[in-house]
């Protein structure tokens, strides 16, 4: 066996169904894929290896889940927020990912990757950080399994989500400045990867989304499935059936895939919304950055464009390749939203439920608001991905 | 389920060639003739006299020349390349200026070009290869294509008569490393240690013994880079390598203000620690 094959055996879902396993080449229909220097190669494969095996093991299963319900909080509630419903004229569904510990859905990848790395011998984490709740994450994780973990977060970014950075030193974590480029989450991610190659032996790269080369959009994907997995059982509980539409808000794109993966059998529409100034899906020109092959906002010569977003989670001019392709095939659709309507469904959610949401999932709000006439009479299940408690400071400073 | 549902697997992988391309010949005919090789790396666009530097470099002893065509996210460059990509490409520096360039310029040693996945994606492989082909470059190094993903490119590269040098490294398994080393043309990078590109203050032992895996398996040249940083450091790799790649120590004097007499004075220190050596 060489090093890059890779025992091949069912993991959750079978290869070429719609959001099943991406097979060994890491390919959805034509994204995807592990193009990674050379060091990094085996490195991938080891991780491929080591991924499949534990998912499939019931020891491994059982400390996952555990960790996600004694520590994380899980599981997250479904909450239907009437007074908005009323205001809108649907059926609004909020799955809570803002109740989890850390304040987003970020945990449930991080308690993944960390206990896989623990497993694998690591002893040390890295990690990239957009809005500081995925760098948050990681510390977390890594105080609690006495790992070391040093995070990269680009330094326009450490200014805007200044508290986050001091949570992270709390947490016991290193947090380095990404100076290059725009310095916000792209930038972070190179020099996450960068680090990576350096201190490739000791070191897992705990990645934050759905992105990067193969395991980790499929990896990521299944540590969040628990998200989709519980609001299915539970909307069938609260309203007898699916939703109409499963909405969730896409930088990279981890707490749509891990809603979305919930639902892919069944006739719920799926829909992705994106900044506008961050729509790598809305442009769909393909390109490969940052180990896989995806929609990529670039230059006519392949150059990578910077994002521009209010939300510093969803700063990224890239998507996870299987948003690329759930896209391509149409079995999702991505829509984009401005700044603006974001406020708005900011202020909108926090007056009428009493919940103040983060700027990532007002985005998927501010969609529904502007669609509310398409969406009338129909349920519609929202990923609250995180909650805004990071973002207040901000807002106040936009809003005055 | 419909096809556009189904995995695409990635193109295989075809054998490389077995005509040897102008980079190897060169290579060869200088490793024959008992030299040590010496290949320096210039950031396309980093100074307005760069095809300047390009020809000063080769006629101070390079034997092949690294053309960096520079790209927004270079994840496998350190600060010095890095800061040279971001300086040429604020410059306005774009890929068919580059090549327009480099196809006026009869530097007398080969050239290769080395850059990101995603300027040659975006382009199309095949319109990529054959336009290095029209400019005069000989070869092609793209650090974030691995073996298992280079089918689309190998083969339009292999039609336009490019030579795509493929990295080794140090991590790689001893049954990994035949398989990429059967796909390289031009020469097998050994990359110098478990890292991205920079200088170094001393030489890497992974450096000695990745060459020394390597050498045993092929009689393609072999050629340490990453981590290369000084003549002496040259010397002492090509005791076991062909030769050398040297980026970050040029680039690093092309971007102090060096320019053509700092880099050829640079160049001549490593050709002469070399044909000591």
């Amino acid at each position: 066996m060489t090093d890059t094959d890779v025992p091949q055996a069912e993991t959750v879902s079978k290869v070429d169904t719609v959001m099943g396993d991406p097979g060994p080449t890491g390919r959805f229909g034509e994204f995807g894929g592990r193009f990674v220097p050379e060091t990094l190669v085996p490195a991938c494969a080891e991780l491929e290896r080591a991924f499949r095996e534990k998912w499939l093991d019931e020891g491994f299963r059982g400390e996952f889940e555990t960790l996600l319900r004694t520590y994380a909080g899980r599981p997250s509630m479904l909450t239907r927020a009437d007074r908005i419903s009323e205001e809108l004229g649907l059926t609004l569904l909020l799955k809570r990912e803002d109740l989890n510990h850390t304040g987003s859905h970020k945990i449930n990848n991080v308690l993944g990757q960390a206990l896989l790395a623990k497993h694998m011998g690591k002893t040390r984490l890295i990690a990239e950080t957009g809005a500081g709740q995925h760098g948050v994450a990681t510390a977390t994780a890594a105080a609690l399994m006495g790992m070391e973990c040093l995070v990269y977060m680009g330094e326009v970014d450490m200014e805007r989500q200044a508290l986050n950075v001091f949570r992270m030193k709390l947490l016991g974590a290193e947090v380095r400045p990404a100076l290059s480029g725009s310095r916000t989450l792209k930038d972070a991610v190179n020099e996450a990867m960068r680090a990576w190659v350096a201190e490739v032996e000791e070191t897992h790269y705990c990645l934050g989304s759905v992105m990067g080369p193969h395991p980790y959009p499929f990896m990521v994907r299944e540590f969040h499935r628990v998200i989709g997995d519980e609001a299915r059982e539970q909307c069938r509980e609260m309203t007898g059936g699916d939703p109409d539409v499963a909405t969730a808000c896409v930088g990279g794109g981890s707490n749509a895939a891990g809603l979305f993966v919930g639902f892919a059998d069944t006739d719920t529409e799926l829909v992705g919304v994106e900044p506008a100034g961050g729509a790598a899906v809305g442009r769909a020109v393909p390109g490969v950055v940052h180990g896989s092959k995806s929609y990529l906002m670039q230059d006519e010569f392949g150059q990578v464009l910077e994002a521009e977003s209010i939300s510093a989670g969803l700063d990224y001019p890239g998507v996870g390749p299987e948003h690329a392709h759930l896209a391509a095939i149409g079995r999702a659709r991505y829509e984009q939203v401005t700044d603006a309507e974001v406020l708005d469904a900011f202020q909108l959610l926090s007056r009428t439920e009493g919940i103040i949401p983060a700027l990532e999932p007002s985005h998927a709000l501010a969609w529904v608001m502007r669609d509310r006439e398409a969406l009338a009479g129909k349920t519609v299940l929202l990923n609250l991905s995180g909650r805004g408690d990071k973002d207040v400071e901000q807002v106040q400073g936009i809003l005055g | 389920m419909t096809a556009t549902e189904r995995s695409a697997a990635p193109t295989p992988v075809a054998d490389a060639p077995a005509t040897i391309g102008a980079i190897e010949a060169k290579l060869r005919e200088r490793r024959e003739a008992g030299a040590k090789l010496l290949v320096p790396y210039v950031t396309a666009g980093i100074s307005p006299d760069w095809t300047d530097i390009v020809r000063a470099v080769a006629d101070a002893g390079a034997d092949a020349i690294e053309i960096g065509l520079p790209f927004s996210d270079p994840v496998m460059d350190g600060p010095v390349i890095q800061e040279a990509s971001d300086r040429a490409l604020a410059a306005g520096t774009d890929p068919p200026a580059v090549l327009d360039a480099l196809a006026e310029i009869d530097a007398g040693v080969p050239l290769a070009i080395m850059t990101y996945y995603n300027l040659v994606f975006r382009a199309g492989d095949a319109r990529f290869a054959a336009s290095l082909a029209q400019a005069g470059v000989s070869g092609a190094i793209l650090p974030d294509l691995p073996l298992e993903e280079s089918g689309d490119w190998a083969a339009a590269a292999d039609e336009a008569d490019i030579e795509t040098i493929m990295l080794v490294a140090p991590t790689a398994p001893d049954d990994r490393l035949p398989q990429v080393i059967n796909r390289c043309r031009g020469f097998v990078y050994s990359v110098g240690l478990v890292g991205i590109t920079g200088e170094r203050s001393e030489l890497a032992r992974s450096a000695l013994e990745l060459a020394a895996r390597v050498k045993p398996l092929t009689d393609k040249p072999v050629l340490v880079g990453v981590g290369v940083s000084t003549p002496e450091q040259a010397a002492e790799v090509s005791t076991v390598a062909d030769g050398v790649v040297v980026g970050s120590a040029l680039v690093r004097v092309l971007l102090e203000g060096g320019g053509t007499s700092g880099a050829a004075d640079l160049v001549g220190r490593f050709r002469h620690a070399l044909d000591a050596g």
